[in-house]
């Protein structure tokens, strides 16, 4: 479902589309300015970020015309952001949250996956219709609900609180489900055969043929981890367990008017993110393509 | 689905082994907090003070209650404001990457890269660039146009805030429409301009009509998640949403009125069940011109 990978119409010596015509020069013009366009719109304001971070103290950041390189570029702001707020604390539990989730997610909505594609039981359409159910529930409504079973659990004011409630995402389990459905069933039955038993079918046989929806939950669950935002809002309220968006928050709600302060705490908090897209990106369009088709 | 009732050499529980976990965080996190968010809307239970059934009581006061209005017009509005932007440029920006020509698949990913980033990294960015003495502002100013308030007034902080969630949304729609247009076979745009169309024309007659049903669903996705927001206006227009709170939406009233020591945990919960009820209506309405539009 992810976009088709580019033919490589690079290597033919004139520039063809996709059908292998040509396009007029003037078209190519276009298209490439309007690129440029947009790319400007899209990534600019990352790198005006990016600029403002690197910017002095006695350079000015509000100067008409702008000026968008820093003159003196420094990482002072950086050390200062340090200063301000325990930004690599916040990094660690913000790297701690996502870790666990990935992990929870993967191993919970592979087993349930493997469950309801492949296992035979009483109850089995009951099941996935609960995880069908869950998936249409809208987060946003029940966050007070899910606040005040944390409370009850006493988990408020934890990460294992902020983990929990997204640590098998219902949509994932459903992904899985189907990425095993897809998996020829010969193999298996070959298995079964041999004496195999469900653990060692799913461990062996099943699981490394469905490695790159695998991938793609993990990713996913890193990334709505590492960006969640109204839910550790609702559950953190000690600022020593803050996670990094709840922290630029607070930064942010603080310190409003140092906006080189805030520009490194941002430039922190997204290039993880941004390394990581740029080393996975297959696995990202991958998960669009699924995720829009299920949800 | 033939060759399961095959497998049958399993433990008789080990399929809810597998399915375990999954339920479990499903039950106790997603759809017990929505069973108890329909129940706590008849109660006037508190954050610390078990509540009594008060019948429709909540939902009377609901009906009275300014700021609730408030945020019911500002969440529709944000619908309105939204998702035809989704629907159409995004569509835009796939015709325009939808082309191998060289460097695509540089500008393909650049434009994802909002969507990798999280919305309080993105909120805080534009916060930024529409200070009152920020890089648009100081554009605006340079090209003669004058500074313009856009944190400052109560419709264009609407406003903005609908820009940004536009600005995150692009690519990510984009790498939607993309799969669908690849499934639109290339005779129709030949047929199309033998018979003279314009790249306007082939546009309205054969790309629309042939990824509506990606439109439907792309206007799905988005009107349901406007209908949610929060991020965007609490980091633009501030935690208590903007001047006299104006620009409150009813998801940012649900956690003001829900959480803190002094939680009004069933007024939060009435105001969710309003959440529910439209983002299900939104749900089925678009279904239904889904089911209309198709021959």
């Amino acid at each position: 479902m992810s976009t088709a990978p580019p033919v490589r119409a690079t290597q033919e010596p004139r520039i063809a589309d996709e059908h292998g015509r040509r396009i007029r020069v003037g078209e190519l013009v276009l298209r490439y300015a309007l690129l440029l366009l947009v790319l400007a719109i899209t990534v600019g304001p990352f790198l005006w970020q990016l600029s403002t971070s690197l910017k002095g103290p006695t350079e000015d950041v509000f100067s008409s015309p702008p000026s968008f390189l820093p003159e003196h570029p420094t990482l002072h702001n950086y050390r200062r952001v340090a200063d301000t707020i325990p930004v690599w604390d916040y990094a660690l539990n913000s790297l701690k949250v996502a870790g666990a989730s990935v992990v929870t997610n993967c191993v919970g909505s592979a087993l349930a996956g493997y469950a309801l594609a492949r296992l035979r039981y009483r109850g089995r359409r009951v099941a996935t219709l609960v995880f069908i159910l869950a998936m249409l529930v809208p987060v946003e409504g029940i966050i007070i609900a899910q606040f005040t079973t944390m409370r009850e659990l006493g988990l408020n004011n934890t990460l294992i609180g902020v983990v929990l409630p997204g640590s098998i995402g219902a949509m994932n389990v459903l992904l899985m489900r189907n990425a095993f459905l897809n998996v020829p069933y010969e193999i298996e039955e070959a298995a079964y055969v041999d004496g195999a038993n469900a653990w060692q079918r799913f461990l062996r046989i099943a699981l490394p043929s469905v490695r790159g929806t695998l991938a793609v939950v993990a990713i996913f669950a890193f990334m709505g981890a590492w960006d969640d935002f109204l839910w550790p809002l609702i559950v953190l309220s000690d600022p020593s367990r803050f996670t990094l968006t709840i922290g630029l928050n607070y930064l942010h709600g603080t310190f409003a008017n140092d906006e080189r302060l805030v520009a490194a705490g941002t430039v922190i908090a997204v290039a993880p993110l941004i390394a990581l897209f740029a080393c996975l990106q297959r696995y990202f369009f991958r998960g669009v393509g699924e995720g829009a088709v299920k949800g | 689905m033939a060759g399961v009732s095959r497998v049958r050499r399993q433990l008789p529980t080990s399929p809810w082994l597998f399915a375990a976990p999954g339920l479990l965080v499903v039950g106790a996190f997603v759809l017990y907090p929505f069973v108890s968010t329909i129940v706590d809307s008849f109660t006037d239970r508190r954050t610390l003070i078990p509540g009594h059934f008060v019948g429709l009581a909540n939902f009377r006061e609901l009906v009275h209650d300014d700021m609730f209005w408030t945020g019911l017009r500002n969440s529709t509005l944000y619908i309105a404001g939204v998702v035809p932007a989704l629907v159409v440029l995004p569509l835009l920006l796939a015709l325009l990457v939808q082309k191998n020509i060289p460097g695509i698949t540089f500008f393909r990913s650049a434009f994802y890269t909002p969507v990798v980033a999280s919305i309080v990294v993105v909120g805080l960015i534009w916060v930024w660039l529409l200070d009152e003495r920020g890089l648009v502002n100081s554009l605006l100013e340079t090209v003669g146009i004058g500074r313009v308030g856009f944190l400052s007034d109560q419709w264009l902080l609407l406003l903005s805030a609908m820009a940004v969630t536009v600005w995150k949304g692009l690519g990510y729609y984009m790498i939607i429409y993309l799969a669908a247009l690849a499934g639109v076979p290339r005779e129709l745009h030949e047929a199309a301009a033998v018979d003279g169309a314009g790249t306007v024309r082939r546009f309205l007659t054969v790309t629309v009509p042939a990824v509506r049903s990606t439109m439907i669903l792309v206007a799905a996705l988005s009107s349901v998640a406007a209908f949610k927001t929060f991020s965007e206006v609490y980091l633009l227009a501030g935690p208590d949403g903007g001047p006299a709170g104006e620009d409150t939406t009813l998801v940012m009233l649900v956690q003001q009125t829900g959480t803190g020591l002094t939680g009004r945990v069933g007024y939060a919960s009435a105001l969710s069940v309003v959440v529910f009820v439209v983002t299900v209506a939104l749900m089925l309405l678009v279904l239904r011109a889904d089911r209309r539009e198709r021959p």
